[in-house]
This record gives C-alpha cells, sequence and structure tokens, in this order.
C-alpha cells in the first residue's frame, strides 16, 4: 500500500484508519446515549431509587423459602420436566427434514425447497416459545400440550439450523465414494451423510433439552403448564416466601439437566 | 499369502456391533427405561379435543392474520413498542459487553488468580441460571413497570452469556503466544493487551452481535411480564384476540430478526 | 471393455478441464495416468463414472453407453465400476465392515441397506476380502481407527466388493509412505490380474506408474500428449507432460524421497 519512504517510521494505524476507528466508536457512543434518552423517557426515577428498599423487602419476604410448599411442586416439575423433553422430541422430529432440505448439499431444490425451509427456521428461532404459548393457548386451551407443541415449534428453527450448518460442514469426498459405488440419494444420506452429523445431532439436541427445561419452566406464566402455574399463582398473591422456594426448585432442575447434558454430550462426541 | 488357494469359508452373517451404550445389560435397562418414561409423560398430556376442536377455527383466524396482516389500525401501539424494543436492545447489549469483558477475563483460569476466578464463575452461574422472564419478574417488582427493568434484565442475562463464552475463548487461546509475550517481561495488562487481545477480538465482536440479535428476540418477550417493549403490545393484541395485528408484530419481530442476522454477517466480515 | 470418443469437459467457471479424450481400455489392462497437476487426471475418470458429468463425447463400458444414461440407468453403471480415492474417502464413523459392504448398496433397495441386511453372498464375499487385503481381524473396527495404508486397504475391498468390471482409482498413495505405496499398488495390480480387470490408476508418481501399469497415458492441460508402454516413456516423453526438468536426477535418486532404495531396487526387479 504505502511506499517505503526514505526516513520509515512505524505507526501503529495509518492516519485515515485511526480517524474512521474513532468516528466508528463516536458514532456508537452517541447512538446508545440517544437510545437510553428515548428509553427512559417514561422512566419514573421515584422507583428507580426506591428498588433498594424494594429489594430489601422481597428480599425479607422471601426468607426463610416456604420449605413446606415444595410438596405442591412435584406434580408440576413433572409437567415442566415432561414438557421439556416431549417438546424437545416434537422439536427435533420436524427439525431433522426441514435441516436437509436448507442444506446447500442435500436440498432437494436450491431454489424453491431451500427459501421455504430457511423461513421455516427464522419464523421459529424470531419467536420466543413464551410467546408460541401465549398463541397456543389462545388457539388450544390451557395445558401440557400447549407447551409441548410451544416448545417444539421453537425447537425446530434452533435445531435444523444448527444441524444444517454441520451437514454443510461434512467431508464432500466421503459422499463422492458412496455415490460412486451406485447408491440411491437415500442410501448416500443413510450411509455418507447420517454417520457424519449424528454426534453433532445429539449435542444438540441434547443441548436443546437443557435449554427447554429452562423455558419450560416459565411456560406456565401465560397457563401452558408446569412450574410457571404456581410461580404465576404466588407472585398474584404476593407469596413471595413461595416464590423462592420455586427458584430453588427451577435452580436445582436447571443445574442437574444442564450436568446430564454436558456429560451426555462428552459420552457421544 | 492371502489369497483364493485356501478353501476356507467365510461367515455369511455379521451384525453391526452397537455403538453406543456397548454393554448390553444397560442397553437394554437404558432403552427399556425410555420407553417407559415416554409412555408415562404421554400419559400426563390431558388433551380436551372439544376445546381444540373449537381452537382449530380461531388458529385458522390466526393464521389468517398471519397472512393478511393489520398494520394499521394498533401502528401506534406496535410503534411505540417496537421503538421501546429496540432502545432497550442497543443500551442493555451495550451495557452487557462493558461488564462482561471484566467478569470473562475474570472468568479465564489462565489469567485469573483462583478467589477471582470463582467469584466471576459465581455470577455467571447465577446469570446464565435463571429465564430472562424470571429475572424480569424480580425487576419489574423492584424498578417498577418500563423499558428501565428490561434494560437490566436483558444486561443482566447478557453478562452471564458473553463472559461465559468469552472466559472461555480465552482459555482456548494459544499458550506460546501469552508465553512468548510474557517471555518479554511484559506486565500482566501487557500480556492481556498484546497477547489475549488479537486473539480473541473477532469472536468477541461476533458474540456481541449474536448476543444483540438474542437480546431483540428476548425484548419481544419480557413485555409479557411488564418489563416494556413490543411483548407488551404483542400480549395485549393476542388478549383482545386481534390476530391480525398479533401476525403484523410477528412479521415485524422476524424481518428485524432477518435484518440483524444479515447485517451482523456483514459486519462480521468487515470487522475481521 | 472401456472405450472413450472424444471427452471434453469445460467447467461452469469456463476452465477447459479435458479436451477430446479418445482411447479404450480393453480386459485386464491397467493404464497408469500421469501429469502435472491440474491436467485434468482427476476430470478424466470422474467423467467415466459421471461423478463429473462431460460436456462432450461418449463413454462406452462393454454395451452401455454411459453418457445417455437416466439417473436410474447410471446407479445400474456405476455399480459395475469400482472406484479407489485419494485420502481413502472412507466413511470415518462407520465400521470397517460396513464400509466394505456399502459396495454393494447399488445392488439393493434403500429399506434393506437401512437396517443392514446385507446378503449371506455378500457378507461372506465382503470377509473373504478383507481377509485378502490382510485386515481379516478388523472388520468391526470404525474405519478412522486405522492407519492410513489399511485405511487403503479397505477402500480397495470395498471397490472389490462391486464385483467391477472396471476400476477407476484417483491417487491412491498420495497421502502414503513410499513402503505402504507400493504394497498399496502392488494389491490393486494383483486384484486385476485375478479378476481380468482393467484399471485406470491416476497418479503423480511416475516411477509408480511405470513399475505397476501396462501401458501409460500422459496429460497435459487436458489433452492426451502421450500413450504407449511405460517403456516409451522417455525423458523427452516426461518434458511433454511435465516441462523442463532434469529427468535423470529423478531416475537417479528415485524421486519421490524414498528412504529405503533397497526396498525399491527389489520392487523393480519384481515388477520387471
Amino acid at each position: 500500500m504505502n511506499h517505503p519512504s526514505l526516513n520509515p517510521q512505524w505507526q501503529y494505524r495509518t492516519p485515515k484508519q485511526s480517524l474512521l476507528r474513532w468516528f466508528g466508536w463516536f458514532w456508537l457512543v452517541a447512538f446508545t446515549v440517544v437510545c437510553w434518552q428515548i428509553m427512559n423517557e417514561n422512566t419514573i426515577w421515584a422507583f428507580v431509587s426506591d428498588a433498594p428498599q424494594q429489594a430489601a423487602d422481597i428480599g425479607g419476604r422471601m426468607f426463610p423459602p416456604a420449605w413446606g410448599y415444595i410438596n405442591n411442586l412435584w406434580q408440576p416439575l413433572w409437567d415442566t420436566l415432561n414438557i421439556a423433553t416431549l417438546g424437545t422430541l416434537l422439536g427435533v422430529l420436524f427439525a431433522i427434514p426441514v435441516a436437509f432440505m436448507a442444506a446447500t448439499n442435500t436440498t432437494p431444490s436450491v431454489r424453491f425447497v431451500r427459501p421455504l425451509a430457511l423461513l421455516i427456521i427464522v419464523s421459529s428461532r424470531s419467536i420466543n416459545s413464551l410467546i408460541w404459548a401465549l398463541l397456543l393457548v389462545a388457539i388450544i386451551g390451557p395445558g401440557l400440550l400447549a407447551g409441548i407443541v410451544a416448545i417444539g415449534l421453537r425447537s425446530i428453527g434452533f435445531v435444523a439450523k444448527l444441524l444444517y450448518e454441520a451437514i454443510e460442514e461434512i467431508d464432500e469426498k466421503q459422499v463422492e465414494a458412496i455415490r460412486a459405488t451406485g447408491a440411491s440419494g437415500a442410501q448416500v444420506i443413510d450411509y455418507a451423510v447420517v454417520p457424519q452429523i449424528l454426534p453433532a445431532f445429539w449435542g444438540i439436541s441434547v443441548f436443546r433439552w437443557d435449554i427447554n427445561i429452562r423455558e419450560s419452566t416459565i411456560l406456565g406464566l401465560v397457563g401452558a403448564g408446569g412450574l410457571g402455574i404456581q410461580l404465576n399463582a404466588s407472585l398474584s398473591t404476593l407469596a413471595w416466601n413461595q416464590v423462592a422456594m420455586i427458584f430453588i426448585v427451577i435452580l436445582g432442575t436447571v443445574v442437574i439437566s444442564e450436568w446430564v447434558s454436558a456429560k451426555v454430550r462428552q459420552a457421544v462426541l | 499369502m492371502p489369497g483364493k488357494s485356501t478353501a476356507h469359508t467365510y461367515p455369511r452373517h455379521w451384525k453391526r456391533p452397537p455403538l453406543l451404550l456397548t454393554h448390553p445389560f444397560w442397553r437394554k435397562v437404558i432403552l427399556l427405561g425410555g420407553l417407559v418414561y415416554l409412555i408415562l409423560a404421554i400419559q400426563t398430556i390431558e388433551v380436551d379435543w372439544q376445546r381444540v376442536y373449537l381452537g382449530l377455527e380461531r388458529g385458522w383466524r390466526f393464521v389468517q392474520g398471519f397472512l393478511v396482516p393489520d398494520f394499521t389500525s394498533r401502528w401506534n401501539d406496535i410503534y411505540a413498542g417496537l421503538l421501546e424494543s429496540l432502545t432497550m436492545t442497543v443500551t442493555s447489549t451495550v451495557a452487557g459487553i462493558l461488564v462482561s469483558v471484566p467478569i470473562g477475563i475474570g472468568a479465564a483460569r489462565n489469567l485469573a488468580p483462583a478467589p477471582v476466578y470463582l467469584a466471576c464463575r459465581g455470577i455467571i452461574t447465577v446469570s446464565r441460571s435463571f429465564q430472562e422472564v424470571i429475572i424480569a419478574i424480580l425487576l419489574v417488582a423492584m424498578f417498577g413497570f418500563g423499558p428501565f427493568a428490561g434494560f437490566l434484565t436483558l444486561a443482566f442475562a447478557t453478562i452471564g452469556f458473553l463472559s461465559k463464552l468469552l472466559a472461555e475463548e480465552i482459555e482456548d487461546c494459544d499458550r506460546s503466544q501469552i508465553e512468548a509475550v510474557r517471555a518479554t517481561g511484559a506486565s500482566w495488562w501487557q500480556v492481556v493487551n498484546y497477547a489475549v487481545q488479537p486473539q480473541v477480538m473477532p469472536r468477541l465482536v461476533g458474540l456481541s452481535l449474536y448476543r444483540f440479535d438474542i437480546n431483540f428476540r428476548e425484548s419481544a418477550v419480557i413485555g409479557i411480564v411488564g418489563a416494556g417493549g413490543i411483548g407488551a403490545t404483542l400480549n395485549t393484541a393476542i388478549d383482545r384476540y386481534e390476530y391480525d395485528s398479533a401476525g403484523a408484530v410477528l412479521i415485524i419481530i422476524i424481518a428485524i430478526v432477518l435484518v440483524v442476522e444479515y447485517s451482523s454477517s456483514y459486519i462480521r466480515r468487515w470487522v475481521q | 471393455m472401456l472405450k472413450l470418443d472424444k471427452v471434453s469437459k469445460t467447467y461452469k467457471t469456463g476452465d477447459k478441464a479435458l479436451h477430446n479424450a479418445c482411447f479404450e481400455v480393453p480386459s485386464g489392462q491397467v493404464v497408469g495416468l500421469i501429469g502435472p497437476s491440474g491436467a485434468g487426471k482427476s476430470t478424466l475418470i470422474r467423467c467415466i463414472n459421471r461423478l463429473v458429468e462431460p460436456s462432450s463425447g461418449s463413454i462406452t463400458l462393454g454395451d452401455t453407453e454411459l453418457t445417455g444414461l437416466s439417473r436410474r440407468e447410471l446407479r445400474r453403471a456405476r455399480r459395475r465400476i469400482g472406484m479407489i480415492f485419494q485420502e481413502y474417502a472412507l466413511v470415518e464413523r462407520l465400521t470397517v465392515m460396513e464400509n466394505v459392504l456399502s459396495g454393494r448398496l447399488g445392488y439393493m433397495p434403500a429399506w434393506r441397506s437401512y437396517f443392514r441386511k446385507f446378503t449371506g453372498d455378500d457378507i461372506a464375499l465382503a470377509f473373504s476380502l478383507l481377509d485378502n487385503v490382510g485386515l481379516a481381524d478388523h472388520h468391526n473396527k470404525r474405519a478412522d481407527a486405522l492407519s492410513g495404508g489399511q485405511r487403503q486397504r479397505v477402500g480397495i475391498a470395498r471397490a472389490l466388493e462391486q464385483n467391477p468390471e472396471l476400476l477407476l482409482v484417483d491417487e491412491p498413495t498420495a497421502s502414503l509412505d513410499p513402503k505402504t505405496s507400493r504394497q498399496i499398488m502392488r494389491l490393486i495390480r494383483s486384484a486385476c490380474q485375478e479378476r481380468n480387470l482393467p484399471a485406470i490408476i491416476n497418479i503423480h508418481d511416475v516411477l509408480l506408474a511405470q513399475q505397476f501399469s501396462d501401458r501409460i497415458i500422459g496429460l497435459r492441460a487436458g489433452e492426451i500428449v502421450f500413450d504407449g508402454p511405460p517403456d516409451a516413456l522417455t525423458d523427452d516423453v516426461l518434458t511433454t507432460i511435465y516441462g523442463d526438468e532434469d529427468w535423470t536426477q529423478l531416475r537417479g535418486e528415485n524421486g519421490s524421497g524414498d528412504q529405503g532404495e533397497d526396498a525399491s531396487g527389489v520392487d523393480l526387479m519384481e515388477s520387471a
């Protein structure tokens, strides 16, 4: 770029680069400040400054947690687990064909099928499971089914996206070798593609299951079953010690599921 | 020499050995356990088929609303919600990054002393264990309704996400580069600045953009519990069975996520 | 018998990889295909089983015109053509046995292959081939647990499991040490002799090509510039194929960086 001058002087960046850099940072800061201003137009700062007292008050009401309340939580906990597990199964089941349709190297048609698969993926990924649950409760009524379907719908995009990226990263030479034996399309997928993506598939599924456990703890807030129903009830009666108990149960479940998921992923990879 | 000379007969049966769970007993136990769980779990679903049947008509109306969305009649609500969501996303992502960097460095085993390491890991675990919505509920109770509580929620969640991944990235750093800089007699700050920063910077930018995307999507949810943003608008629309307005909100969310994803891949290429 | 008539390939990028290739390969003949990188060797052999679609010309195997086949017919034709690959191209996460049996895929419906329901004949053949290539006890190992030479032996067994009428071999020794390279070439050659099988071996190493083939075809920039017996491969011919170089040195020092000069001397005598 620069011709070596007679009197070389080392510079970290050219003046133009550093100017551009400072300009970028300046805009970022200015933009953030403007956003902050707009966001807090309606913020009542009295409430904010009041927060430490509120926090202390809530904290005080939370302790001691209502230990005995745990007996009301076993059933919702079981429901929560089922929502997460069955929802993950449902999502994975639909995600597999979508992933194969979205991957450039396995899609039946790059022009028609692939955009459709990508649209399914982005719609599913953009909309949080709680919103899906909100919709589904309105449509098919409150209960576990709404929760399972909500978790399933949200999982399709997540699993399919990671899976199709894994499919696109496979070693094409192995595919070519199987194709050269005269194998059909289905056989190529079975013998050359599936073995290569299987570890990724299990890893992704278990990872999503772990996330889904977390998500399904709150679906009850909108009526889709599980611990969230108890949480909602306790919150609306301001029974903070029960809320604390629910938090402890959620924390325990999340820690255990994370441990299980880490173990399984270790085993398959 | 191996060859056809020997009149050896070869076996005509072969079964693939199991890939996972090679122990036959545990294999059976685990498969059976899985099956029993599945049956029990499916039995807990109580479906009121009549309600579902009635709901199908509503579902169809939702599909119609999604296909023919109504942007106009609730536009003021949508606009206000969207503005809150977007500003919340920007501020919380920036604040989250600012806090995440020191915590991420503190949570990297190869850079931080043990007590700092444990403290930072503790913060990360707490932040990651709870769903954003639960944090939002607590913060709304403390700070009142509105986007400020949402901002805090998202910033808090960003810390757990970014610090953890940043710490892992730092721990995966090429050790020889760190040693080389340390060998020149560099101080701790200089090691971080010269050996670690260049290695993790591209990844940090990528993760921050990804988190921006997540924060926007989450901002649409925490509104449901009162933490501001477009979620509140959506919640109202669904409660009033205004599926065409709800469809409009969902389409806007999907479109923004698409734009953010597309531009973040562009920015990532530009930064590297 | 294989016959190529004016086969050309121009890639979408405009690269002319192959231009008017014409030759015939009778049964039992082993053809060594040599030429510099990018001369179109790989394209040529891939045109034969249409892993690369030729742009023009015709290719006939026995009575079948390969170039005009429908997808279904192409599958039937491909199963008659065994292929051995550079860097083995085994399915790494399948067992050795599954890799060998995958040579039968063209002969069975997908549901049977999904359940690994191969016929007794297929399985017995696979066992005998594994015995032939010296891997009798490795059939339940995963392919990625084998060494390079062992993997290429599995590759050979997979190709022979097809009961092919023609063998296409793409750089079989590219990532193997000199000794293993010779063993592999000898194995391919004896397999061809036993079955009276024609083969086209695309190979970088001129000496190996001369030792193990009945005929040499030289490609340069997509055109056949030499076709004759191995002895006719003079320094002048090598210069036509590869360009100027001091070829006496190649012969004197045995080009491929061979450590065991003695062993290669023995090989030369064997093949003579």
